[in-house]
C-alpha cells in the first residue's frame, strides 16, 4: 500500500514538495513510484534552471512508461539529486527520502494551491 | 527451436579462418582500398563472425523460428491492428511489371502502376469522406507530420501565423504530440472525461483563453480506449469556429470502415495507416506507408509529386478520340514541396488497393462491425475476471484494468507473459496510461469464433491460475527459449554491441 507522508504537500500531478524556510524538495509520491514501476531513469533540470508552477521540469521513465514531472511551484533549481543519475531505482526504494530537485520558491502563495496528505490521499483513492 | 544445439549467437560460432566463400586469387590486388583518402580507410579488419555457409543458414533459420507474426497465431496487440497479410497482395506486388518498375521512368512506361497510385487515392479518398489524398508518406508518423505541416501551410497562406498551439486529448497516442514538436507547434493538453472520452468542457475553456492561437486539434476516434466520441460532431464545429483545423488520426480508422468516415464527422485533414487498416505488413520499422488526406479547399497543401489523370483530345486519323492516361506533376505548387523521396512506398500502396478490390465496396462494410463485435465479445466474456473499468460498447479494441482480484499481487505484465506460454502474442500492456494495469485487447476482424473463444479460455484459465498458483504467473514464461527478463537491467544497462569480441580485444 501506499504511503501518504504528513507535512508534505500534494499536487494532481502527484509531485510533493516539503518546505522548509524558503526552499522547497519536489518529489515525486510513493503512490507515483508504486504506479510507474520499476524506475529506470530520471531527467533532471540543471541548477539555476527555473521551473514553474504546472510546467513541466524533467521526467521520470520506468519499465511502464515515460512521465512528465510538473512543479508544484515556482522558483530556481538550486540543487538536483545527483544520486538519482546513477541510481534512479532510489525512488522505488523510498519516494520521499530521495527528493529529485531542491527549489528557491519565488512564491510561497503557490503552497496555498496544494493538497495536504488527507486530501491527496483522498484523490489516489 | 533447439537452444542446446542452436542458441549461441553468431559471434560464438565463428572459427578464425572459415569462410563461406571463395573468391578469385587475384582478388585482393583487383579490389584494394588504396585510393581511398588514409581518414577513411580503417585500421584494423571490422571483427565479423567467420563461418561457413551452413552455420550461417542453420544460424538464422533457427532463430526466423522464434518469430510470432499472425501468420503464427492469434495476435491481439491493441492498437497495433494486427490484421491479417492476405497471400493475394504479395503475389501483386511481386509481379515484375511492378517490382522492376524505376521511379525516374518516363509516366508513358507505366500508366498502370499510375492508375493504381490515382485510384488508390480515390478509394481512400471515398472510403474517408474527404477530397483529395497524398500517398507520398512513409508512415503513420510521416504522414502525421505532413498532414500538420499541411495544416500550418494552410494558416500562413492566410497569413495568419500565431496559430502555434496544437489541442491533444491527455489519452492521444505518443506520436501526436512527438510531430507537433517536429512541426515547430506547441501541444496543449486537453483532459479526458471518467469514460475516457474528451471533456468538452475543458475544450470550450481552452478555445475561450487561446482560440486564436489554435492551429488544429488532433484526435483519434474511437479514441485510445476504442470507445467513440459520442460529441465528436461538438467538437469539430467548435474548433472551426474557433478557425483551428481538425487532424483525424487513422490509427482506430478500422473500427469505422464501412460504417462513418472521417469527413463526414468534420475532420479536414487525416492520415490512414495502410498497414493497419488496409492489410499490409507492418514489418519490423518498414516499410510502411501513411497516405494524407485533405478536405476540399486544401489539396494545394499536399506535397508533390502527385498524379494526377488527364483526357486529352486526340484528332485520330479517321475521327477524334478521347485519351485517358496519367501523368506525374513534379513541379505543383505546395507550400511543403517534396516530404520524401520520389512516392512513398509503392509495394504497399499495392498491396493496400488489391485488399480493397479484394474486398469490394459491400464487404469492406462489414470490417468494422465485425472487429467491433469481436472486440465486445471479448469484453463480455472477460469482465468477470478481468476488470473492465469502461463498461457499454467498446469499438475495435477493449482495455482492461489487470485482473478483478489483484489480491495475489499477479499483475498485467505477468499475464501478458503467461500468454506467451500458451502460444499467444501478449496483448498491449501498460496502455493507454489512464489506467495503472491497461491491457488492452484488439482482436481484428479476422478471427474465427473458435480462435477467439479458444482465447478467451486461456485468459480465464490464467485468471484461475493466478488465484490457485500465483507464482507460477509471476515467474511466466516457462515455455519460450528465453524465460522472464530483467527489464530494469535491459533498459538500464543496454547492451547492444558483442561484449566478448570487445573484450577479447
Amino acid at each position: 500500500m501506499a504511503k501518504f507522508e504528513e507535512g508534505l504537500r500534494y499536487s494532481e500531478s502527484h509531485e510533493y514538495i516539503r518546505v522548509e524556510g524558503e526552499y522547497g524538495y519536489i518529489g515525486i509520491s510513493d503512490y507515483a513510484q508504486h504506479a510507474l514501476g520499476n524506475v529506470v531513469y530520471v531527467d533532471m533540470p540543471e541548477v539555476d534552471d527555473e521551473v514553474t508552477a504546472g510546467e513541466e521540469f524533467g521526467a521520470v521513465e520506468s519499465v511502464k512508461a515515460a512521465s512528465d514531472l510538473i512543479s508544484p511551484v515556482s522558483g530556481t533549481v538550486v540543487e538536483i539529486n545527483e544520486a538519482l543519475e546513477d541510481t534512479p531505482e532510489l525512488l522505488n526504494e523510498d519516494a520521499f527520502a530521495n527528493w529529485i530537485i531542491k527549489v528557491q520558491l519565488s512564491d510561497p502563495s503557490e503552497l496555498d494551491k496544494l493538497m495536504d496528505a488527507e486530501a491527496y490521499k483522498a484523490i489516489c483513492n | 527451436m533447439n537452444r542446446t544445439l542452436y542458441g549461441n549467437l553468431i559471434f560464438e560460432l565463428s572459427k578464425k579462418g572459415r569462410k563461406g566463400y571463395s573468391l578469385p586469387q587475384d582478388y585482393d590486388r583487383a579490389h584494394t582500398t588504396a585510393e581511398l583518402p588514409e581518414a577513411l580507410r580503417r585500421k584494423e579488419a571490422a571483427r565479423l563472425p567467420e563461418c561457413d555457409e551452413l552455420t550461417v543458414v542453420r544460424h538464422y533459420t533457427n532463430l526466423s523460428h522464434n518469430n510470432f507474426g499472425v501468420n503464427d497465431g492469434f495476435y491481439p496487440l491493441g492498437s497495433c491492428t494486427m490484421k491479417y497479410n492476405p497471400i493475394i497482395n504479395e503475389e501483386i506486388a511481386g509481379m515484375k511489371a511492378f517490382a522492376g518498375l524505376h521511379p525516374l521512368q518516363p509516366a508513358v512506361t507505366c500508366q498502370g502502376a499510375l492508375e493504381v497510385y490515382y485510384n488508390l487515392q480515390q478509394s481512400l479518398a471515398e472510403l474517408a469522406g474527404l477530397k483529395e489524398f497524398t500517398l507520398n508518406p512513409c508512415a503513420g508518423a510521416h504522414g502525421e507530420l505532413t498532414g500538420l505541416m499541411v495544416i500550418r501551410a494552410y494558416h500562413e497562406s492566410r497569413k495568419d501565423t500565431g496559430r502555434t498551439k496544437v489541442l491533444i486529448p491527455d489519452s492521444a497516442h505518443g506520436t501526436n504530440p512527438a510531430s507537433a514538436a517536429v512541426c515547430g507547434l506547441e501541444v496543449v493538453e486537453v483532459k479526458s472525461l471518467a469514460d475516457g472520452t474528451v471533456d468538452v468542457e475543458h475544450l470550450r475553456q481552452l478555445l475561450n483563453e487561446m482560440g486564436g492561437e489554435v492551429a488544429g486539434m488532433m484526435m483519434t476516434n474511437p479514441n485510445t480506449l476504442g470507445i467513440f466520441e459520442p460529441q465528436v460532431l461538438e467538437i469539430t464545429a467548435m474548433v472551426h469556429e474557433a478557425g483551428g483545423l481538425m487532424y483525424y488520426d487513422g490509427a482506430n480508422l478500422n473500427a469505422l470502415l464501412g460504417e462513418c468516415r472521417p469527413g463526414d464527422m468534420g475532420f479536414d485533414v487525416m492520415h490512414i495507416n495502410l498497414h493497419k487498416t488496409f492489410s499490409t505488413p507492418h514489418g519490423g520499422g518498414g516499410p510502411g506507408s501513411g497516405p494524407v488526406g485533405v478536405r476540399e479547399g486544401l489539396e494545394q497543401f499536399l506535397p508533390t509529386p502527385r498524379v494526377n489523370k488527364i483526357v486529352v483530345n486526340c484528332d485520330g486519323e479517321n475521327e477524334p478520340y478521347e485519351w485517358e492516361g496519367y501523368v506525374i506533376d513534379r513541379e505543383a505548387d505546395s507550400a511543403l514541396g517534396s516530404v520524401g523521396s520520389f512516392f512513398g512506398n509503392f509495394a504497399v500502396m499495392l498491396k493496400a488497393y488489391v485488399y480493397i478490390l479484394s474486398l469490394g465496396s459491400e464487404n469492406i462494410k462489414q470490417v468494422g462491425p465485425l472487429a467491433t463485435l469481436n472486440a465486445n465479445y471479448i469484453k463480455e466474456c472477460l469482465k468477470g475476471d478481468y476488470l473492465l473499468p469502461i463498461g457499454g460498447l467498446c469499438k475495435h479494441e477493449v482495455v482492461f484494468d489487470g485482473l478483478v482480484d489483484k489480491s495475489s499481487g499477479v499483475t498485467t505484465m505477468d499475464v501478458a507473459k503467461r500468454l506467451l506460454d500458451y502460444g499467444y502474442h501478449a496483448p498491449t500492456i501498460y496502455f493507454p496510461l489512464l489506467f495503472h494495469e491497461s491491457l488492452m485487447i484488439e482482436p481484428t476482424e479476422n478471427e474465427s469464433k473458435e480462435t477467439i473463444d479458444a482465447f478467451i479460455d486461456v485468459m480465464h484459465k490464467i485468471a484461475g491460475e493466478a488465484k490457485t498458483d500465483p507464482e507460477l504467473v509471476k515467474t511466466a514464461p516457462h515455455n519460450t527459449p528465453i524465460g522472464r527478463v530483467d527489464d530494469v537491467l535491459a533498459a538500464k544497462q543496454p547492451v547492444t554491441t558483442y561484449w566478448k569480441s570487445i573484450a577479447e580485444s
